[in-house]
């Protein structure tokens, strides 16, 4: 190479000029996206935590509900999002390693595993509007309780777990339908070259905005899907 | 370009380039702060609106002026505008924008155009807030009590929520971008206890903003799809847990107190030692209890609920904890004053609101401990007595800091001085016109007068008038800086780099300064505070 | 973030790993272990959590010790909003 690698960077057109080197505005850039996932962590939070209460007073109630979500369609899922976290790492190597139409493969193949969990998770909401789960004035929940079926299945408390459900997966998918545009973008920049072993960081960061999504649903899939469901 | 003699027609970021979009599309966060001090004043004056509609209301037993519907509405708005359009902007977005890349002695923020973005979301909020309150107003009280707030208000509940929904975005990327600078932009030499005060209180105050605000966030959009979709998580008819609203409330709502505080009290640790001619005393104290305010401030939020039906050892937890997060504030009163003991001690107008500040938070504050002891808390709460309470700190507090702040540092952001005799002037008057308001205020919560009410028993009548008349004079004390700032920009006398002789990078620049801040990119060898070798200054100081 | 590249190998290892405990964490819900369902979901959750948060995401091979604070005060402040919340709820009815 003509240039030295310090001389790189000074040149390096992504060096926003208020920043010294490549390896500050790096350094700035990735505390950034960290912080802002720790603000994440505690939105998502605060409906962990109504989930939390709700769950301690109304056990029977969210048993019967989770008993009725397709725990098939919650492991796929959840076995999708792993898929893409997987994806995701292997574009960023990629891109380290300057290899660009790798990146721009996995960056696609993010991309329908993405599309991939919004349209099982559309599925599976489909089912609950046709079974009337979905609260409101159509709410009305004819499951039982797993451990006691005899017992008096309470409309408003199965409502309110269904609320949370709706909530917390809603959240989810809201996060996860930003993260395939995101990630669009990205794939589109990708194939255009702007992602070398000298400067990856979008790519980087919007990884960890994607993994983050994947670990709210590691917890969501057994909080909302596995309450008592042994036979 | 520049000539060697100091004149106004340097260049420096306000010439440097003209026109509104040069404003509205700058990512200079000396511009960016300009931006915000405009359209907080503005916000503060429709707050201040309401409060006058209050204080009119209240000069009669009888509620005559308004109906108690529209009463509602008042201190609802009131509340909602002067806490997330007013005071938690304030000085960070304002003071901290302009100031943080200057104290240690960076080129800008972090991100620039997330700093643009923030303000951009302030004025969407702002203008969705001014429709709500243009269309029919809330309410609610600026607490959107559930189930009041979900099922019951017919007022304007979900764009209300919305409104402070997005306002907290633009809370979260000030704080997120403060962070960053503060951790990875320090010019060489700024070690973290070369840094100024000021800095270490914004650090806290973004801390609490990045926990915090996400909270309320993720709480206001329950409140809405409640609302919109009658789902019952905070309705008692539907199985749910009002309190829960409460809580998730006010684990934002507390510590978004210590948000409006810790700037203020950064700028009085800046200014009492400036004007004592001493260093701080006690530095790592002082840092270290701003960070110790912020984790604390997170571990009391109940204190606010103890008659609202959280069990009795909640009650007793949160009452301890409460008297705990005193304890580093107290520890920076001591610190200035034991900072101005054998000072060399000059009245100026920023001085003047230190002392105030000073003052009328110890007030306020120790009045929050009277409302942490679960025994008086159950005869004063929601009383006059805890709205006495929160605007000694609030108003004596924050806004006086605020004020401080905004006259010590007007020279480096105008280039020009303001006249200093009717700063005194504007600053006694506002300080006798606050206790004329609020003072009354304890005692008549003390008495019993209920807050929120519109109407209250004639033995009351008294202390509201006083009352009123105190917020007339107060108002006189807001309006004079704002006229005379306005004024020092064409007619003021022109600053020079450091008119207090105060220690600071931002005060080595030129007043204003250029739009990159240095000439050079300063290297640091001294420790913050250093006044034993900084001259005191001889020109353009006092008179005006 | 760190220049430290991790081999395709590990992230295959964790992957994985992940598919493997989220299998385990839907069998296991099959048997009934009384309240410890609730726990070994949440222990196998917070297990692949780690593993993402510390490989995919580079948190073990980062040079900066910052990125661990935020994840830990993150963290913290999440379990003192759940766990103060609780000192109310769960006596409540004491």
């Amino acid at each position: 190479m003509a240039d030295s690698p310090i001389a790189m960077e000074h040149h390096n057109p992504a060096l926003k000029h208020h920043f010294a080197d490549m390896e500050q505005q790096r350094e700035a850039s990735s505390l950034g996206m960290w912080l802002f996932l720790a603000t994440e962590i505690m939105f998502f939070g605060g409906m962990f935590c109504a989930y939390l209460i709700y769950r301690l007073w109304y056990f029977p109630e969210f048993a019967a509900g989770s008993n009725s979500l397709d725990i098939t369609l919650g492991a796929v899922n959840t076995a999708v999002l792993i898929c893409s976290s997987l994806t995701v790492v292997m574009a960023v190597r990629s891109a380290q390693l300057g290899k660009r139409q790798q990146q721009v493969i996995y960056l696609a193949l993010t991309l329908v595993l993405g599309l991939a969990f919004l349209g099982i998770k559309a599925v599976e909401w489909t089912s609950k509007f046709e079974e009337h789960h979905i609260p409101g004035p159509t709410f009305n929940f004819q499951g039982s309780i797993p451990s006691h079926p005899d017992q008096p299945v309470d409309q408003r408390h199965a409502q309110i777990f269904f609320s949370l459900y709706f909530a917390m997966t809603g959240m989810h998918a809201l996060h996860m339908i930003i993260g395939v545009g995101i990630f669009s973008y990205l794939l589109y920049h990708a194939w255009k070259g702007a992602y070398t072993p000298e400067y990856y960081t979008p790519l980087e960061n919007s990884g960890l905005y994607w993994h983050f999504v994947d670990i709210v649903w590691i917890y969501l899939f057994p909080l909302l899907y596995l309450i008592d469901r042994k036979k | 370009m520049a000539t060697a003699a100091i004149t106004a027609e340097r260049e420096n970021y306000l010439n440097q380039e003209y026109g509104i979009k040069s404003w509205l599309l700058t990512v200079d966060h000396k511009r960016i702060a300009l931006l915000y001090l405009l359209s907080i004043t503005f916000f503060f004056f429709i707050g201040g609106f309401f409060a006058l509609l209050i204080r009119l209301e209240l000069l009669t037993p009888a509620g005559d002026l308004v109906q108690a519907d529209t009463y509602n509405k008042l201190f609802s708005m009131h509340g909602q505008v002067m806490v997330f359009f007013f005071l938690i902007p304030s000085i960070p977005a304002v003071l901290g924008n302009f100031l943080v890349p200057l104290m240690i002695g960076a080129k800008d923020l972090a991100f620039p155009r997330i700093n643009l973005l923030s303000w951009y979301l302030y004025i969407i909020a702002g203008l969705l807030m001014l429709h709500c309150m243009l269309t029919g107003g809330v309410d609610t009280g600026w607490t959107f009590y559930t189930p009041f707030s979900t099922a019951f208000s017919n007022t304007k509940v979900v764009e209300a929520g919305l409104a402070i929904f997005i306002s907290g975005f633009s809370s979260i990327l000030t704080g997120l971008n403060f962070v960053v600078t503060i951790h990875r932009m320090r010019a060489p030499g700024m070690t973290w206890d070369r840094l100024p005060l000021f800095i270490w209180a914004h650090y806290a105050t973004s801390i609490i903003q990045l926990l915090g605000t996400p909270v309320i966030a993720v709480t206001l959009v329950l409140v809405v799809l409640e609302r919109a979709l009658h789902l019952g998580i905070f309705d008692p008819t539907r199985g749910g847990d009002p309190l829960l609203f409460q809580h998730l409330f006010w684990f934002y709502s507390h510590p978004a107190v210590y948000i409006m505080i810790l700037p203020s009290m950064g700028v009085v640790t800046e200014i009492i030692p400036c004007f004592s001619r001493k260093r701080i005393f006690g530095y790592k104290f002082v840092a270290l209890s701003s960070i110790s305010i912020a984790v604390f401030g997170f571990l009391v939020w109940a204190h606010h609920m103890f008659v609202a039906g959280i069990s009795l050892y909640a009650a007793l937890v949160f009452s301890a904890l409460s008297y705990l997060v005193a304890v580093p504030s107290a520890i920076k009163v001591f610190n200035w004053t034991a900072t101005m003991y054998k000072g060399s001690i000059t009245f100026s107008t920023p001085m003047l609101y230190a002392f105030g500040f000073v003052g009328l938070f110890t007030m306020g504050g120790l009045t929050g401990l009277f409302l942490a002891a679960l025994g008086i808390d159950v005869h004063v709460t929601d009383t006059y007595f805890v709205v006495a309470h929160f605007h000694y700190i609030m108003v004596g507090g924050a806004l006086m800091g605020y004020l401080g702040g905004m006259h010590f540092w007007w020279p480096k952001i105008s280039g020009r001085m303001y006249p200093e005799p009717l700063g005194r002037l504007a600053a006694l008057i506002v300080f006798l016109g606050f206790n004329l308001t609020f003072f009354p205020q304890f005692i008549l919560g003390y008495l019993g007068m209920p807050r929120r009410y519109w109407q209250y028993p004639p033995e009351f009548q008294v202390l509201n008038v006083l009352s009123t008349a105190g917020a007339t004079v107060l108002a006189v004390g807001y309006l004079l800086p704002m006229v005379y700032f306005l004024w020092s920009m064409r007619y003021g006398k022109v600053a020079p780099d450091n008119p207090w002789g105060a220690s600071g990078l931002e005060w080595t620049t030129t007043s204003p300064p250029p739009t990159f801040n240095f000439a050079q990119p300063p290297v640091v060898t001294w420790e913050a505070y250093d006044y034993e070798h900084i001259p005191a200054p001889q020109e353009a100081r006092s008179g005006g | 973030m760190s220049e430290h590249t991790v081999s395709a190998k590990t992230n295959i290892a964790v992957w994985v790993t992940l598919l493997v405990l989220t299998g385990v964490t839907a069998g296991v819900a099959f048997i009934d272990l009384g309240p410890f369902n609730t726990v070994v979901a949440l222990v196998i959750a917070t297990f692949k959590a780690l593993l993402v948060v510390l490989i995919f995401m580079h948190v073990k091979y980062t040079s900066e010790k910052l990125v661990k604070v935020v994840v830990v005060s993150a963290i913290f402040f999440l379990l003192l909003l759940l766990g103060l919340s609780l000192a109310d709820y769960s006596t409540r009815l004491l």
